[in-house]
């Protein structure tokens, strides 16, 4: 399913990227995985948290500008190669990556997670499936970090 | 908004002929010529300039007058340019002394009638009526804004709510609660009242607001644009400084095509800010006042740093004072960068061709090498933060294009977050040039 993922601009300078991590850990939000995307001038973090309303307005109520995108938890084999399946099968559907970053493997399953956003959100969920790849729920990723 | 033609005339000097206009003005010239030299300041400079003023028959003088400069007054500090006994003193006034100390200037009890007679024209001329109700979120103090509009606003016969400055969401409050149909403050801090109103996450249809009368800092046609959208009234531009008399030394008519000039009270001149010679109506220029009827500190010839320029053909409204066009920069704030004459005011007109920025903006130039740098930083509005990096460097260049085309300049652009930029209820700080700390 579709996962909410939140956005956040920063501007390059020091103590930028502390603010919101402070924020969140202030108000019990547990951050499950993140990505920092950075031009020289400023930067764009992606988060993935549990509740993802409540960090929205925890962050905005520390006077930050927060987005919401809609990402896709893609299950990958965790083995030379596995990536590379999926990133085969996604590019047979014709899928647009914007980006993606590794949310975790987890060792016991073989498995690993890749947060994906796709210029489609919707069309990739059904294309993805389609090709027999599996998109994980939000108690799986959970799980998987447990 | 549609404007309903009205064109009600608050006195009737605003409507002399231009022949009417000169022959006044060359009488009072005369006058204004022989009280100025009771003034400290002014005995030191026609003695200097060896002017005799009984030699002066007119405006066909004025330019054989010297010229009163900042710098002159800072020399004369406090008072160089009372023309008065203390005693005849009614109020004091200052310009914000953004340099050092203020310049002061005072006032008679004549002065002051004066000065709320010249408020009074461009707020009736802008639509005011004695059953309105104005908030006035200048500044009460030393600055002419508060005062000034106060006593205009009373002369009109109309309502005051002196809200003063700042506590921006009580301001909000004060709209909305007592249903004021007027506002006035500086452009910048109207456009701060209706980002409170948004963020509060209501629009201009909980307010009553229909006019706007904003001055006290250079400011766009498109910043206008954005002030009517998003607080849904008329706005009107109006024109003074505390050195000629304050607020009223010129306003907008409902054509809002230029500020009429109080003619009979000043003579301006436009003239090229280094040889000092007028340029041609529709020409840039810096804008040099003469007051006529000024009794506490008469100004002759006040080199205003401002730069505009002039159109004395004749206006629909009926009133015959030539327009003065917006300010786009003072001498003082041209920033020359690698040569070429930039004005804040130009970054600003960029940045509202952009879609996604705010008008809240600061350029900062250094030269770290042999070359100067500009940077300039540009909040972004929420609602246009992409989470996709190439949408907003896409952003970022438009707005170093229109940056560039505008001002002929290459400066960085860097986008920071809402709300990081100080805001300001005076004058806003637009440039921060790092040169100047060194020298």
């Amino acid at each position: 399913m579709k996962l909410q993922q939140l956005s956040l601009f920063l501007e390059n300078r020091p103590g930028q990227l502390r603010a919101p991590c402070e924020a969140l850990g202030r108000a019990g939000v547990d951050i499950l995985t993140m990505s920092l995307a950075d031009t020289a001038q400023f930067g764009i973090l992606r988060l993935i948290v549990k509740d993802w309303p409540r960090a929205k307005a925890v962050l905005e109520a520390a006077g930050m500008v927060v987005n919401v995108t809609e990402v896709l938890p893609i299950e990958v084999d965790d083995r030379p190669g596995g990536l590379a399946a999926a990133l085969a099968a996604i590019e047979e559907a014709g899928l647009g990556v914007e980006y993606m970053y590794a949310f975790a493997a987890r060792s016991t399953s073989g498995k690993a997670a890749i947060i994906f956003r796709f210029e489609d959100p919707d069309r990739a969920l059904a294309a993805v499936r389609a090709r027999g790849l599996r998109i994980l729920d939000g108690d799986e990723l959970v799980a998987m970090r447990s | 908004m549609p404007l309903e033609i009205d064109h009600a005339i608050f006195d009737p000097a605003e409507t002399l002929s231009r022949d009417e206009l000169h022959a006044l003005q060359s009488r009072r010239l005369r006058e204004q010529v022989a009280k100025a030299e009771a003034a400290p300041l002014y005995r030191a400079a026609f003695a200097a300039h060896r002017l005799d003023r009984r030699g002066v028959r007119g405006l066909e003088d004025l330019a054989a007058l010297p010229f009163t400069t900042k710098e002159d007054l800072r020399r004369y500090y406090p008072l160089g340019l009372l023309a008065v006994g203390r005693d005849r003193i009614a109020r004091v006034h200052g310009s914000s002394g953004t340099t050092g100390k203020p310049a002061f200037v005072a006032y008679t009890r004549q002065d002051l009638e004066t000065w709320s007679g010249l408020c009074a024209r461009f707020l009736v001329a802008g639509g005011l009526r004695r059953e309105h109700l104005v908030q006035v979120a200048f500044g009460y103090g030393l600055f002419t804004g508060g005062f000034g509009l106060h006593a205009g606003i009373e002369r009109v016969g109309a309502g005051i709510v002196p809200a003063a400055g700042g506590n921006t969401p009580r301001q909000v409050m004060l709209l909305e609660d007592l249903r004021a149909d007027a506002l006035v403050c500086t452009p910048s801090y109207a456009l701060h009242i209706a980002e409170v109103l948004a963020e509060q996450g209501r629009g201009p249809a909980a307010l009553a607001l229909r006019y706007g009368y904003f001055g006290g800092e250079p400011w766009t046609e498109e910043m206008r644009g954005e002030i009517e959208r998003r607080l849904n009234l008329t706005a009107f531009n109006n024109y003074g400084l505390s050195e000629v008399i304050g607020p009223g030394v010129a306003g907008e008519c409902r054509e809002r095509d230029g500020m009429h000039i109080a003619e009979d009270h000043f003579v301006v001149e436009c003239l090229d800010p280094e040889t000092l010679a007028p340029v041609p109506d529709g020409r840039s220029g810096e804008l040099v006042f003469t007051s006529l009827t000024k009794e506490a500190c008469p100004v002759i010839r006040y080199r205003t740093r401002d730069i505009a320029s002039l159109d004395r053909r004749p206006c629909p409204c009926g009133r015959t004072g030539a327009r003065l066009s917006r300010v786009i920069g003072r001498s003082d704030d041209m920033l020359i960068i690698r040569g070429v004459n930039v004005f804040p005011s130009q970054v600003e007109e960029a940045l509202l061709r952009v879609e996604g920025t705010t008008p809240h903006y600061l350029v900062e130039v250094s030269r770290p090498g042999s070359l100067d740098e500009v940077v300039v930083k540009v909040e972004i509005r929420p609602q246009e933060f992409s989470d996709e990096m190439r949408q907003m460097i896409a952003l970022r260049d438009r707005i170093d294009h229109e940056i560039h085309s505008i001002t002929g300049v290459r400066m960085g652009v860097e986008l920071v977050a809402p709300g990081t930029l100080e805001r300001s209820t005076g004058k806003a700080v637009r440039v921060l040039d790092h040169r100047k700390a060194r020298t």
